[in-house]
């Protein structure tokens, strides 16, 4: 599949790129499951990247967190990291929402929150007390569930707990994997609220969807990964009304397993 | 058997199961942050508790110079890499540590006359040695493989414990040797006579039980170990390195194995490959305790220290069998029992 009809230069609303990567390859042995993916998330954007399942969105951003292997170049804050390693990329300002949440079930909610300073802690900044009343500003319920531990919640409130837990360190860009997976209509209006309220408050966003209608809505720009490449790109708004996004992505029918075998 | 023998056997028992209480904590730990089964738990006793008995004999513990071997590699290793990567202050660090620290501890070693020391500062001295050996333990054998299958991760132990088991009779001789006890001190309790050492065994564990706990519930760097023992995946996400969360669990370990040799030194004579027997006890504990409970670990300690006093006087021969045959009823009951752990989500 190559570069297709939009042929935007890319994400020109970047000014002050926090994220650019070029030609990000990796591989799980012989099969790439993603090859040559360039993006760039600006200050204070909002980036979204859609496709369908097993498209390479995941893996997208393991391989920018470090947490796989990749070839490639990643940018991030104006510094070239060669191999990223998960510890330095949470030092430096960047968290992963990962899809499954990875809280600790067994843990209070404080206690995971807390956990999401712990880099900051490690580096000197003893400022967790007043990080964590920001994020129970943000979301209440999480302060109503303070001593609960996280594996009794809703699946919402947890959704609420991971992206707080990644607030913890104050990242300069936050990276959510499906974060409306599997929640209630209701939940996930809510959580698109707080993207936006994040983003409002100076947050850059790589947010990985397949709410794709969603997504589009929220975001700045967007790119649609399709096995592994960048098939298209370009401000969400106009993506959202390419008559392609919308037979695949908007549209009624699930049409883009169709669309991939022609 | 009279109330009076019974009694005796008792506080053996509570003696001895304290000790077990705290192996059977630090092998949980280790097994539940790493998924390492920490066999050479034992030869920390065995080092912690011959390294003092050496330091009161007069001669410079050999320990200390594997503690500086194994600093010179790990400085080679980490220290190289980070002057690589430009990083001279970490190097200086890593040297400092694992090359400044050693060189220090051998001057002393070898400088003061050390026997004539108070007992206080010589136990100091002895974990000064014995401790560190664990985080370095872990830099060189287990980091390069610390996502390794638990059963390579096993191999490894099981290796380690047969080295330090030689190692400990290169060091320490075939003999015996039994340190004095920390005070002469007893106490008639009606019939029962307690000797100071049991009484501060049990405070010294009792002690250490309530700190690791402190630590675990309060700390940011202990509710790190557990978030890393509960969900590797989320605690990398959060910062927290395995690398970290490894050296700091086999520093807790190797404190617990080292504290406890020089514990047990007056009460049992210890030869070089004595720890093993006691640390598969701790570990019966640990198994009771299905490797992840904390409280059932510690529990499960106390009853393999009252059914080992018990058997030594019903059937001394058997002692060893009838303790250690304690762990198929157990697994028995956990095989029959067992839920499958849900994972989250």
């Amino acid at each position: 599949m190559t570069q297709t009809s939009i042929t935007t230069p890319g994400n020109t609303g970047a000014l002050n790129p926090v994220l650019e990567i070029k030609d990000l390859t990796v591989s799980y042995g012989k099969v790439e499951a993603l090859t040559n993916a360039s993006l760039t998330v600006g200050e204070g954007q909002i980036v979204t990247v859609i496709g369908p399942n097993g498209a390479g969105k995941t893996t997208m951003l393991s391989a920018i967190m470090g947490v796989l292997g990749s070839k490639g170049e990643v940018s991030f804050d104006g510094t070239l990291e060669i191999v990223p390693e998960v510890e330095h990329m949470v030092a430096r300002g960047m968290t992963l929402v990962p899809e499954k949440r990875e809280l600790f079930g067994e843990m209070s909610v404080e206690d995971n929150l807390t956990l999401g300073a712990f880099q900051r802690y490690r580096m000197g900044k003893r400022d967790q007390a007043q990080t964590l009343e920001e994020v129970y500003a943000l979301f209440p319920r999480l302060k109503e569930r303070r001593d609960q531990a996280a594996g009794t919640m809703s699946g919402g409130e947890r959704q609420m707990l991971a992206v707080g837990r990644a607030l913890m360190a104050k990242p300069k860009l936050l990276m959510l994997d499906e974060p409306s997976l599997g929640l209630a209509p209701l939940i996930v209006r809510e959580i698109f609220r707080i993207i936006a309220e994040l983003r409002r408050r100076g947050v850059s966003i790589l947010l990985v969807e397949q709410n794709a209608r969603a997504a589009l809505q929220v975001a700045d720009y967007a790119y649609v990964l399709e096995t592994g490449q960048i098939a298209m790109q370009g401000p969400a708004h106009e993506l959202a009304d390419d008559p392609r996004v919308i037979e695949a992505y908007l549209g009624l029918g699930g049409k883009h397993q169709a669309m991939l075998s022609t | 058997m009279d109330m009076e023998i019974a009694l005796i056997l008792g506080q053996d028992g509570i003696t001895n199961g304290a000790i077990y209480a705290l192996l059977a904590l630090a092998l949980v730990l280790v097994f539940a942050v790493t998924r390492v089964i920490f066999i050479q738990q034992g030869e920390f006793v065995a080092y912690g508790a011959l390294t003092l008995a050496m330091m009161q004999g007069g001669t410079v513990p050999a320990t200390v110079w594997l503690l500086l071997v194994m600093g010179v590699l790990v400085t080679a290793l980490d220290g190289s890499a980070a002057l690589r990567a430009g990083q001279v202050r970490r190097a200086a660090a890593v040297a400092g540590w694992n090359l400044v620290y050693p060189l220090a501890l051998l001057a002393v070693l070898a400088g003061l006359p050390v026997n004539e020391l108070p007992l206080a500062v010589q136990v100091l001295l002895t974990l000064g040695v014995v401790v560190p050996l664990g985080p370095m333990m872990y830099r060189l054998m287990y980091q390069p493989i610390a996502s390794a299958p638990v059963l390579i991760l096993l191999i490894v132990s099981v290796a380690l414990h047969i080295t330090m088991v030689g190692l400990g009779l290169l060091f320490f001789g075939a003999e015996g040797q039994r340190t004095p006890a920390f005070s002469d001190a007893s106490f008639d309790l009606g019939p029962l006579m307690i000797s100071g050492q049991t009484l501060w065994v049990l405070a010294v564990s009792s002690l250490l039980i309530v700190a690791l706990y402190q630590f675990f519930e309060r700390t940011l760097y202990g509710k790190a170990l557990r978030a890393t023992a509960i969900n590797r995946v989320g605690a990398r996400l959060m910062g927290i390195s395995p690398t970290l969360a490894g050296k700091l669990t086999f520093f807790l370990a190797a404190f617990i194995g080292a504290l406890s040799g020089v514990l047990i030194a007056p009460i049992t004579t210890i030869y070089y490959d004595t720890g093993f027997l006691i640390a598969l006890k701790g570990f019966v504990a640990a198994i009771i305790g299905g490797l992840a409970s904390y409280p059932v670990a510690a529990l499960g300690a106390l009853i393999v220290g009252l059914l080992e006093a018990f058997a030594s006087f019903w059937a001394s021969a058997y002692k060893e069998v009838i303790v250690f045959t304690l762990i198929i009823p157990v697994l028995l009951w956990r095989s029959l029992n067992s839920r499958h752990v849900e994972e989250e989500e």
